[in-house]
């Protein structure tokens, strides 16, 4: 990863401009679950919420933010945010298509899914259409339904026992 | 059946375990890695370090470990096992030796193996370990990673993919520089360790990150392929940039210093160097550096030979009378020098010679006095208050022990002429105008008279004191230092040279005193303590201000450079422009010195003499010369002795260094004693305007400093500035950026959040602010 050499864009970042007033009020509520000195536990959720904010990817200026606004050091958030395969660095798509590709949903044709939707799509994993509309996930992992096989995420909502039929249905729902 | 202590007469918090059949015991809840280093029993690691957290993340110092007679059947890490009762640890059979060689295999599966190109090539950990606990031939044949470097500065240079994840960097910026600036970034194999936004390492610590890195990721910018590590021969030597002292090694290669490492010494600097230390040698090297001696004859500057210069020089001496004499000595000179030119002055008859050369206030005869709480000691300190001290940038590696201590829960206070930025939370952090820091500190004294028995109020801070009456937060900081069981006062440079420092000196004693505090004052360069021991002290009345003030004849510049290291720069300039002969002892000649001086005699610095320097504890270290003096250059007590003895002066007269230090030891072991008159009662200066704070960047301290290229590019050093809180600004109708005029001259304009109202922070010794009226002056500003 080469650095993204926007230190001196974020250097003296004011959460209080970057973040709406929704995304702290997020963020304080998760802060009430965590002891008042712990304030570093609520990264993760605050980084979800800023996400959302900006429509589906963290900016650099966004995860400062975060980081101020929690009173932590950066590049504890630049961690957090780059570890984390839910947190996208680049802008993409503005519904998540993510297709559960471990080992249930693989037995149970997800590859199939996967190939059906890059072909409907015109995109590969891991891109996002052209319109903006759909990003699709790269290789999601189990996301513990596997009941449900094979199933994907969309926004954050599950949808279990798909079939190309559905899949087609779901996406094109999609505004 | 009950289970039998083993060993009946075992230490109490002691447990009795076995090192490769070796018995010993060991604290309770130490690692098998510290119980092992104890006995000297090598077990490889990478991530470990002693003055670390322990991540427990390279898996290198696996060993086999059996508890109860019975082994565990998975690899223990050595680092984060602590012992337990009747352990037995084998680090060398052969499972041990299998997992370990297994973990090295990783371990080099992404790394480059660059070692002949590889700046850490001969004193790399990776090399080590790998050739002692590796294969001997590498089964990787699949692709490697690359990893994008960084830019982080003028000070470490970055090779990415040879890190292998040890975190040692990661760690060390977090606790011990606590600037959290190194992260561990994405995950699994895509892990690599950066700053994410690609920023300069700020820390003044930051070189320590190359030492403790145990492959060639990170090395020393400065000294990229110079050398070889077996080319280098290493001598101890010690910092001289401020009064710690700090232990370090100099790496040379036929006398030329080519980099410097910390040297352990767990009293003063542990195993840290602070950056100013560790890269002030370039200065050394310096273009201006003297190297022959030089006389201005007829107003044309002509080198010569030592007898000539000296024989001017002591010509010139000898036909003045002994009172049109002033001798100035940059407060580094070591306890040799100032010992030779204490008896040069009493041998010519002048009692006008100060070290103390940006003191403003002279009233209470200020010296620094040798630290009650020992450094190391600092770290364990509950409570601590500092006064006027920017510790980061006055004493790095001091500012680390108080960083440690507060992290243990120390209430850390600070008030001052600025918001103090310490790298971590101080408890209250209060910044006034220097004409308002007496009546903060004599808030503080108002809190501390009340405490139940503190002692009287002296006698002349009592009236002062009554009219600031303390308030609650006053009341809460005074609590705090009160409560704690072992605590100091750090008396901060921003104080030392405060044009009132023998008031705020005597409130912080008191405030000291009452709240039961250690006082401990910044000593105002590295040797201030030791030219005080050996006399380098004026007669009442003849200190700097008075030598400055009216011109004398003859001036010995010894080792100053004029004016950046005065804090009467211009009246400095003055009185040398109108003497009639300045006899310079100077490490480098540069244009002013060649408009100012009539002789220059080239002398050795710090790192190229024999020199004994006493540090803030009191601790004299004697070291000796450990690189080659430039030309014609000798170390300023042979130069001197060569004069006094021209003079025909007492005791001038010795053979040997040892001699002459024989003569000093008595002098050495005791120290003078401050006096305790005040200056004229803090008032209100009532003028408008706004009143200058004087700080002397971190980096410009000196003259090698000012002359040593990577500090001086590192973003702590910044250009003349007016730094202003942006409410002033605003009332000046400024922005950031805006040009300004001072007087003569016209500045860029800088928000400085940290600085009171009424106040404008103009640093000392850059060459455009040299001549501004002196710290705690009314400027008047005006818009360019």
């Amino acid at each position: 990863m080469r650095a993204t050499g926007n230190f001196d864009l974020v250097r003296d970042i004011d959460p209080a401009t970057v973040l709406s007033a929704e995304t702290r009020a997020e963020i304080e509520h998760w802060l009430t679950k965590f002891p008042a000195d712990r304030r570093r536990s609520a990264t993760l959720q605050a980084l979800m919420a800023a996400q959302q904010q900006n429509g589906g990817h963290l900016t650099d200026a966004l995860i400062a933010a975060v980081a101020g606004y929690l009173g932590i050091p950066p590049v504890w958030a630049y961690e957090v945010a780059s570890f984390y395969s839910m947190f996208q660095l680049e802008p993409v798509g503005r519904h998540n298509v993510a297709i559960c590709t471990n080992i249930s949903c693989w037995l149970n044709g997800a590859e199939d899914l996967v190939r059906h939707c890059e072909q409907k799509l015109g995109i590969r994993l891991g891109e996002s259409t052209s319109d903006g509309r759909i990003f699709l996930k790269r290789e999601e992992e189990c996301l513990a339904a596997c009941a449900g096989a094979p199933m994907m995420v969309v926004d954050g909502h599950y949808h279990e026992r798909l079939t190309a039929q559905k899949l087609d249905q779901i996406l094109d729902g999609l505004k | 059946m009950s289970a039998q202590p083993s060993n009946p007469v075992s230490a109490p918090d002691h447990v009795n375990i076995e090192i490769d059949g070796r018995a010993l015991q060991v604290p309770k809840g130490s690692m098998i890695i510290q119980a092992a280093d104890r006995i000297g029993v090598a077990i490889p690691r990478f991530c470990y370090h002693r003055k670390l957290p322990i991540a427990a993340n390279c898996r290198q110092c696996l060993v086999e470990v059996e508890m109860g007679g019975k082994p565990i059947p998975k690899p223990q890490p050595a680092c984060a096992t602590p012992v337990a009762e009747g352990m037995k640890v084998h680090t060398r059979s052969e499972k041990a030796l299998r997992w370990q060689r297994d973990v090295m295999e990783f371990l080099l599966i992404n790394h480059p193996l660059d070692c002949p190109i590889c700046d850490q090539g001969g004193e790399c950990e990776l090399q080590d370990v790998s050739l002692g606990y590796g294969r001997s031939i590498s089964r990787y044949t699949e692709r490697k990673r690359v990893v994008a470097d960084e830019d982080i500065g003028p000070l470490v240079a970055t090779e990415m993919t040879r890190c292998i994840q040890c975190t040692r960097c990661v760690r060390f910026m977090s606790e011990i520089a606590g600037t959290h600036e190194l992260g561990g970034l994405n995950r699994g194999e895509h892990l690599e360790i950066g700053t994410y936004i690609g920023k300069s390492i700020e820390s003044e610590l930051s070189g320590n990150i190359i030492d403790v890195c145990p492959v060639g990721a990170l090395t020393n910018k400065v000294f990229r392929f110079q050398a070889r590590a077996w080319e280098l021969i290493a001598r101890p030597s010690i910092g001289y940039h401020d009064a710690l002292g700090s232990n370090l090694w100099l790496h040379t290669r036929r006398g030329e210093v080519l980099r410097t490492v910390p040297r352990d010494n767990e009293a003063i600097n542990e195993c840290w160097l602070s950056d100013r230390d560790r890269y002030s040698h370039q200065g050394l090297y310096a273009d201006d550096r003297a190297v022959k001696p030089m006389v201005k004859r007829d107003g044309a500057w002509i080198e010569t030979d030592w007898d000539d210069a000296l024989g001017f020089a002591a010509a010139r001496l000898r036909a003045v009378s002994g009172d049109a004499i002033g001798l100035l000595v940059h407060p580094a000179a070591s306890c040799e020098e100032g010992a030779l030119l204490a008896r040069l002055a009493k041998g010519l008859g002048s009692a006008g010679i100060d070290h103390r050369l940006r003191t403003l206030d002279f009233a209470d005869a200020p010296v620094a006095q040798p630290w009650p709480l020992a450094v190391a000691e600092l770290e364990k300190a509950d409570a601590a208050l500092l006064v006027g001290c920017d510790l980061r940038s006055e004493l790095p590696l001091v500012n680390h022990r108080l960083h440690q201590a507060a992290k243990r829960g120390a209430k850390v206070h600070s008030v001052g002429v600025r918001r103090v930025e310490l790298r971590y939370s101080p408890g209250s952090n209060v910044a006034v105008t220097p004409a308002r820091l007496p009546g903060a500190l004599a808030q503080l004294a108002a809190a501390a008279a009340q405490l139940p028995d503190a002692p009287a109020l002296p006698e002349p801070l009592r009236e002062f004191v009554a009219a600031q009456p303390a308030d609650a937060s006053a009341a809460a900081i005074v609590h705090d230092l009160r409560q704690a069981s072992a605590g100091a006062l750090l008396f901060g440079l921003d104080a030392v040279r405060h044009p009132q420092s023998s008031w705020l000196r005597a409130l912080a004693r008191y405030i000291a005193q009452a709240s039961g505090l250690a006082f401990q004052e910044v000593p105002d360069g590295a040797n201030a303590l030791g030219l005080a021991k050996v006399g380098v002290l004026p007669a009442p009345g003849q200190a700097l201000d008075a030598l400055l003030a009216q011109p004398r004849e003859v001036y010995v510049l010894y080792g100053a450079e004029v004016p950046e290291d005065f804090a009467l720069g211009s009246q400095a300039l003055a009185a040398l422009r109108a003497a009639d002969t300045v006899i310079a002892f100077a490490p480098f000649a540069g244009e002013r010195l060649r408009e100012l001086a009539d002789v220059i005699l080239p002398i050795g610095l710090t790192p190229e003499i024999d020199a004994t320097l006493v540090n803030l504890q009191g601790v004299a270290q004697t070291v000796g010369a450990g690189a080659k003096l430039p030309g014609e250059a000798r170390p300023g007590w042979k130069a001197l002795r060569a004069l006094g003895g021209l003079l025909t002066l007492p005791g001038f007269g010795f053979n040997t260094l040892d001699e002459l230090r024989g003569e000093l030891a008595p002098s050495l072991a005791q120290h003078p004693a401050p006096g305790s008159a005040l200056g004229a009662p803090p008032g209100n200066t009532g003028a408008a305007g706004l009143q200058r704070v004087v700080q002397v960047p971190i980096y410009r301290g000196d003259a090698v400093l000012r002359r040593a290229p990577a500090l001086q590019e590192h973003p702590l050093s910044e250009p003349a500035r007016v730094w202003l809180r942006g409410e002033d600004a605003l009332a000046l109708g400024l922005n950031a950026g805006a040009q300004v005029r001072v007087g003569e001259i016209s500045l860029g304009v800088g928000i400085d959040p940290s600085l009171p109202r009424g106040a404008t922070r103009i640093d000392a010794t850059h060459p455009e602010t040299v001549a501004l009226p002196a710290y705690g002056a009314i400027v008047e500003l005006a818009k360019a």
